[in-house]
């Protein structure tokens, strides 16, 4: 184990490296997350569709998801898309947006599912569309009861970025590693990013849960 | 009185959830003005009569006509007939996330298209009228439940209904708050809405309702005024209801 002081010392100097890492890690997460929330919701609307083609299509695309590992998609998408002339950013943050959806699916259609159906109800008495009902009374309900796995996702989301690195995205663990190898001293550098990660759980954290109080003044 | 409008009939409705007939061959007819209380034992099919008058549950055989046109649940826009039937819950499903208000203005606003100034005003006048005007701005999570249920009356009134329908709106209350939906249903009827209600309240019916049908086992057995159904039931089985619940 490195002595404190040389982990602060590095962690000090090594700070302009990691902060740029830092930063496409957060973009990563950031743009994946965001398309897996549209995904996501794409699916669980199908899954509660009610229409069996439309069941199986989400079905077998949760099942891929989770029957696969998340490196095998990364790489997948990674050869698929070069192919394309899509960057290694894109393939990336399109691999872990493909991947987050399926759980926010499973996610939106639990929470869906548990608004009472007397809310649908109440909506149509009044002359609302199922569509208008939906959008307006009951998705605004799910999101927020969706929140605190959501935000559990976004953990998970964020921790599985890390495997960008293994198409040459330069994100944090990539510079960990990087910079440990190129200074002999990999203990060091993992122990850095490993604060790095915990920085970054600990305000993603914060954020779901001023979300959560923001979005509880109904309670 | 037999000129007044029909602004409901039905005729040889019929209701089956798979196998289960809930529904055998029912008649009503319900004129402008009128209210009428839908007495019956727990699963006689009262709330799946209700139900089927606004179409949230489709009938498999039958007439419904309503405001005398036949509406035919395939080809007729049933958002539309819904506009026209306003419905209170049992549990009165207001919209928890919106504030009382804002329950009030959702439907006028989204499906009419109404302006939100315009909206709002005749949304406060709606809850003055139900006695909550000063909570306009509060959660329904933050009212007693006969408050809630005066809200979700105010909130079926915005969108303007010909006919108002009732599922045993005091079932789910304490009793001390009964009362105060009972009145404001009362006045509603004072207004001249034409009104179904589903309920156990014998004190209701008896004091508002110009008709009283008895459903038993998915069917109308007996139709009277209140004064004679209550006091001489001709059928055998509504005597024996009548006599269980006094
Ligand atoms: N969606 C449904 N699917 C299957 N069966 C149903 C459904 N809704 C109602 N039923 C059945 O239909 C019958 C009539 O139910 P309904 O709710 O209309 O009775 P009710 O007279 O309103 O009774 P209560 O006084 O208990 O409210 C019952 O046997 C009930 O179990
Ligand atoms: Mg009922």
């Amino acid at each position: 184990m490195p002595s404190f002081s040389h982990f602060f010392q590095t962690f000090i100097e090594s700070y302009p490296v990691f902060f740029k890492g830092m930063l496409l890690t957060l973009q990563v997460t950031a743009v994946s997350i965001l398309i897996a929330i549209f995904i996501g919701l794409f699916f669980a609307l199908l899954k509660i569709s009610k229409v069996k083609v439309l069941e199986v299509i989400a079905n077998f695309y949760i099942y891929i998801v989770r029957g696969t590992p998340l490196i095998v998609q990364i790489f997948i998408f990674y050869f698929g898309l070069s192919e394309m002339n899509i960057s290694g950013f894109w393939s990336a943050t399109l691999a872990l947006a493909f991947h987050n959806g399926a759980y926010i699916a499973e996610i939106f259609r639990g929470t869906i599912q548990s608004i009472d159906k007397g809310q649908m109800e109440a909506g149509r008495s009044l002359g609302m569309t199922t569509a208008l009902t939906m959008r307006r009374i009951i998705l605004p309900q799910a999101f927020r009861r969706a929140l605190p796995p959501l935000g559990n996702q976004f953990i998970i989301g964020l921790k599985d970025s890390s495997l960008a690195a293994f198409i040459g995205m330069y994100e944090l663990f990539n510079v960990a590693t990087t910079a440990g190898s190129n200074n002999f001293d990999s203990m060091t550098y993992l122990l850095i990013v490993a604060v790095y990660y915990l920085i970054l759980v600990f305000l993603l954290t914060a954020v779901v849960s001023v979300m959560e109080n923001k979005l509880s003044a109904s309670d | 009185m037999s000129d007044k409008r029909e602004m409901i009939k039905i005729e040889k409705l019929n209701k089956k959830f798979g196998d289960l007939h809930v529904l055998k061959d029912v008649d009503m007819v319900v004129k402008e003005n009128d209210v009428v209380v839908l007495i019956g034992a727990s699963g006689s099919g009262k709330s799946t009569l209700l139900r089927c008058l606004n179409f949230l549950e489709i009938k498999n055989d039958g007439k419904i006509i309503i405001e005398e046109k036949e509406i035919n649940p395939k080809s007729d826009n049933l958002n539309k007939v819904r506009e026209r039937v306003g419905m209170v819950f049992q549990h009165f499903n207001l919209f928890p996330h919106k504030t009382v208000l804002e329950n009030v203005i959702e439907a006028p606003t989204m499906v009419k298209g109404m302006n939100k100034a315009k909206a709002i005003q005749e949304g406060k006048e709606l809850l003055d009228k139900v006695g909550l005007a000063d909570k306009a701005n509060v959660y329904p999570s933050k009212l007693s439940g006969g408050q809630k249920q005066r809200v979700a009356i105010a909130r079926a009134l915005a969108m303007k209904p010909d006919i108002m329908l009732f599922d045993e709106p005091t079932s789910a209350l304490d009793p001390e708050l009964v009362g105060e939906v009972l009145s404001t249903m009362k006045q509603l009827a004072k207004e001249g809405m034409t009104m179904v209600v589903v309920t156990h309240e014998m004190g209701f019916a008896k004091e508002v309702a110009d008709w009283v049908f008895y459903m038993h086992d998915g069917r109308i057995v007996e139709v009277g005024h209140p004064q004679d159904l209550f006091n001489n039931p001709k059928e055998k089985r509504t005597q024996d209801f009548l006599s269980s619940i006094l």
